[in-house]
């Protein structure tokens, strides 16, 4: 989405640093995303409509929109068996879609508190976007991730009943476009990803596999096989002189956003205050 | 059991566990640098082949039809800072006409 976690340091020393202080609690969890909304409605709409229209049916679309809760991974499901995929290809797809959280969960783990039982709960409230507003320089808001990530499941949930019921009555979603909305989305979703050399990389590398096997594998293959792009994370000179082994490192953990406030040459967002 | 189902269980049961993992086993230990810079590549690896297969793939073909056209002017939208919604919406509403008049 549109809000690139370049959370601005509090200023200490300025006016008013209480103005400037990200702000904190469930209600300001469901307030950041109030804005969302209205996509996440469509969007859970339209994966419900989709979802109907690729033959998976009401419950199974249902269940999968309370349980997956991922826009990209249900999408692709969709996608993968509306053109006639196999069940293991849309889940390998859908699977590796969201391999993501992992170190998303990872990287937020002490947001989550109480029991085994209770955190798998939480955790589930992780999504992008929650992940994202929650974000505060590193670390995590655990009551701007569960607010906005509780109001984020109910209206994705809403949307797909919406889109399970109105699917029926609506024609082809092609002739809505709505096929069209699903690159311009990941589009979207991509655009804030792309803020070092190494993921724009991945991503073009990712799109140049999976056009390059479109005409010769089954549905679903060109987009696993684009998962291999993520490897250029590794393709990075490992001999440097020792002299230039501290600044390449520093230079690397660019990549990972958590790291860039240890240096004042790659924290840009905070030079004004540093 | 339809695929659908097989792959609406599957897909449920791995989603709630990739997300649990970390914060149920690892606690407050943090990502070695290496695994965390390949991982978080996936997800504009996978996006960009998303974005790729979704607006150009067709069956087993690639093919310049509407998406196309809707993606080109969703660029436009996500370049100028477009909101998501207008994002898409654009994109959807450039495929719709484009269908619309032909």
């Amino acid at each position: 989405m549109r809000f690139v976690p370049e959370s601005k340091p509090i200023p200490s020393d300025t006016r008013k640093p209480e103005r400037r202080e990200p702000a904190t609690g469930y209600r300001a969890g469901v307030r950041a995303v109030l804005p969302l909304v209205p996509a996440v409605l469509a969007f859970g709409a339209s994966f419900g409509v989709l979802a109907q229209a690729a033959g998976m049916g009401a419950a199974a679309s249902l269940a999968m929109s309370a349980t997956t809760f991922a826009g990209s991974a249900q999408f692709a499901v969709v996608s993968v068996l509306g053109a006639g995929g196999t069940a293991a290809a849309a889940i390998v797809a859908a699977v590796l879609l969201n391999a993501r959280y992992g170190p998303m969960a990872l990287a937020a783990a002490d947001v989550f508190r109480g029991g085994p039982l209770r955190r798998v709960l939480e955790a589930q409230l992780l999504v992008d976007e929650s992940w994202a507003l929650s974000n505060r320089d590193g670390r995590f808001d655990r009551q701007v991730m569960l607010g906005a990530g509780a109001l984020l499941y109910v209206g994705w949930n809403a949307g797909t009943a919406i889109g399970v019921l109105a699917g029926d009555s609506l024609a082809d979603p092609a002739t809505l476009g709505l096929d069209a909305a699903f690159p311009a989305l990941f589009l979207a979703l991509l655009a804030p990803l792309l803020g070092t050399r190494t993921a724009v990389a991945a991503a073009l590398l990712g799109a140049g596999i999976a056009l390059a096997l479109t005409p010769v594998t089954p549905a679903g293959v060109p987009v696993i096989a684009a998962t291999a792009a993520c490897l250029v994370g590794l393709a990075r000179p490992r001999t440097l002189p020792a002299a230039a082994r501290a600044g390449a490192a520093d230079g690397r953990a660019g990549d990972d956003r958590r790291r860039t406030s240890a240096r004042p040459r790659d924290a840009r967002p905070g030079e004004a205050s540093s | 059991m339809s695929a659908a189902w097989i792959a609406v269980l599957v897909v449920g049961a791995a989603t709630i566990a990739i997300k649990a993992a970390g914060p149920v086993l690892a606690g407050e230990r943090e990502l070695p640098v290496g695994a965390s810079r390949v991982l978080g590549l996936l997800a504009p690896a996978l996006l960009a082949a998303l974005v790729a297969t979704q607006a150009f793939a067709s069956e087993e073909s690639l093919v310049l039809d509407e998406r196309g056209a809707g993606l080109a002017v969703a660029a436009v939208a996500v370049l100028m800072r477009a909101p998501l919604l207008v994002v898409v919406v654009v994109a959807a509403a450039t495929a719709a006409g484009l269908r619309a008049l032909t």
